[in-house]
């Protein structure tokens, strides 16, 4: 499992309720089921990580975020998990709206914007960034939404969203200790962990 | 000349008929003192028993449903593609039961039987019948054929009407549900098209009001028009104008030319319906479609299909097709969201496909193989 879902893990109840918006290949899905007793359904859009998610036994099923979650009631989940996916809707604001809506905890994970190689490729070489873990061009970027870690505190912040626990994953040990000094600038990937 | 079977094929099947001698009681009120049911199964049943599967078959099927008849058998059984060594449904894993449903015209008790009560064919007397009909005469197959619990129930379409009614009838003996391009009831347009085709069967003076057998004729322009109408709605818009466009069969639109013109869907609904109306019985035609507009899931659990979905124990695979507008995605995604918040197992996939309603019998599409053999492989024995 990567770092960020193994993060997650440790914020999920056992014997909880869980909608994982984006699942991939679900992996943390089957952890989760295996470990802890959690249940729940995956929504996923990619053919190959559907039947990714049916060899594994995961409960997926083909929904495209884009088209909304009307179809989920109100606190109807333990928690809604994204990751890596909030930076790829349409309309990031009303997903994360529609997530405190459903579930009551949200746990979002999202690649920060301001990393400082990010902010270098800006500032020196005047292009758009990409790394490795934001690999494509800005032409076909499936991320049409990029924020910052600050960026997403402040969106909460204008929801009236709890921010109840963060925590950030650096993969270099020598950026661990500086994005815990300053994790805007030197964390690469955020997990949120919010409430209504 | 006698060919070889395909390596994937079952290969040479023999129907069986099984009789059976207790009444069932009809959701109608009515029984059936006695009925013949006819049964293929493939594979072989484990020790353990565990690895049976239910094939449901949709409104003009049957029990043969794969594999073939005889070696000069040119056609193998309506979801061949689907079922045998290394497909969806594996034979070398699963031990699969197809029947030909009650009032079905392929050798179990419908229509064309003789009624016991008057020596005569049943004809239009032949009780009305409903899904969960089928559904009960299929649990005394299971107990006939010494099966304790299906590891799956699959079907299509209607076949996928029944497959749910397990779920909810026998939830203990049922394991898996696959449920194909169905939905939990059938909206008013699609009631409309089967009235539509009935009143064709209806009104050709061969019907006979039924008793077409008694009097000796057939109303093969009835049945004919009946399936045409059906033909149309299987296939999508996009399909059929990529088949047949406004190709001709024959004439000419040339100037001064006064030749008549055929296009080539003509002709080919024309054959489609005259070829279906030598081998189908109107009467069961009509029992089917009215069994079709008769299901409504959820009608006894107060029109709540999350109550209904409740009492199910089994793990659901529910599938559709993008251009499927009989069946449309949207009716699949009914049942996947009341089963969501039944809270059971579900995994759902919507398959592109330009095949329409008929796209769960093609072969050679990829993702649908690819989901639900990849769900079939999935059961454990």
């Amino acid at each position: 499992m990567r770092i960020d879902q193994r993060i997650i893990d440790q914020w999920i109840k056992p014997d909880s309720r869980v909608l994982d918006l984006g699942c991939g290949d679900g992996t943390l899905l089957r952890y989760l089921a295996d470990h802890k007793n959690v249940r729940g359904y995956g929504l996923e859009i990619s053919p190959q990580d559907i039947e990714a998610c049916i060899a594994k036994g995961v409960n997926v099923i083909e929904q495209n975020l884009d088209q909304g979650l009307q179809n989920f009631d109100d606190n109807s989940f333990d928690t809604v998990i994204m990751s890596q996916t909030l930076q790829t809707m349409r309309y990031p604001k009303t997903m994360l709206a529609e997530m405190t809506r459903i579930g009551r905890e949200c746990i979002v994970t999202i690649p920060n914007f301001g990393h400082w190689r990010a902010r270098l490729q800006l500032l020196f070489r005047g292009r758009m960034p990409v790394s490795d873990l934001l690999p494509y061009e800005w032409y076909d970027t499936p991320n049409i939404h990029f924020c910052t870690f600050r960026d997403f505190e402040i969106l909460c912040r204008d929801m009236h969203l709890q921010v109840v626990d963060k925590a950030v994953v650096t993969e270099k040990s020598s950026g661990r200790h500086l994005s815990r000094w300053n994790p805007n600038l030197f964390g690469e990937t955020g997990i949120f962990r919010v409430r209504k | 000349m006698a060919h070889a079977f395909p390596p994937d094929s079952v290969g040479l099947v023999i129907p069986q008929i099984l009789h059976f001698s207790e009444p069932l009681v009809l959701a109608n009120g009515r029984q059936l003192r006695e009925y013949d049911l006819v049964v293929e199964t493939y594979g072989t049943l484990n020790t353990a028993k565990s690895n049976a599967v239910l094939v449901c078959h949709a409104l003009s099927g049957h029990h043969h449903a794969a594999g073939f008849h005889s070696p000069e058998d040119k056609k193998p059984g309506w979801w061949d593609h689907y079922i045998g060594p290394g497909k969806a449904i594996d034979t070398n894993r699963f031990f699969v039961v197809s029947l030909n449903n009650l009032g079905g015209c392929h050798g179990s008790t419908g229509p064309q039987s003789l009624n016991p009560d008057t020596g005569e064919p049943w004809g239009a007397d032949f009780p009305s019948l409903r899904v969960r009909d089928w559904v009960a005469a299929q649990y005394r197959l299971m107990q006939r054929l010494g099966i304790p619990q299906w590891a799956a129930v699959v079907g299509g379409s209607l076949g996928g009407m029944q497959a749910m009614r397990w779920s909810l009838e026998y939830p203990d003996a049922v394991r898996h549900c696959v449920v194909i391009a169905s939905a939990m009831k059938l909206s008013a347009q699609n009631i409309a098209f089967n009235e539509t085709a009935r009143q064709a069967i209806l009104s050709d003076p061969d019907f006979a009001d039924g008793h077409y057998l008694k009097k000796g004729t057939q109303p093969t322009r009835g049945l004919s028009v009946a399936r045409m109408i059906g033909h149309i709605t299987y296939l999508s818009d996009d399909g059929m104008g990529k088949k047949f466009g406004r190709e001709l069969r024959s004439g000419s639109f040339q100037q001064g030319v006064e030749e008549p013109v055929e296009f080539q869907i003509q002709t080919y609904l024309r054959h489609q319906g005259n070829s279906f109306s030598k081998t189908f019985d109107a009467n069961t035609y009509i029992l089917m479609t009215r069994a079709l507009d008769y299901f409504d899931l959820a009608r006894e659990y107060n029109d709540d299909p999350v109550a209904a979905f409740r009492h199910a124990t089994c793990k659901f695979l529910v599938v559709s097709f993008t251009s499927d507008w009989r069946f449309a995605p949207e009716r699949s995604r009914e049942i996947v969201n009341a089963l969501m918040r039944a809270e059971k197992d579900v995994v759902y996939a919507e398959i592109e496909s330009p095949f329409g309603h008929d796209a769960f019998l093609v072969p050679n599409q990829p993702r649908y193989l690819g989901v639900f053999g990849g769900y079939m492989r999935g059961i454990s024995l």
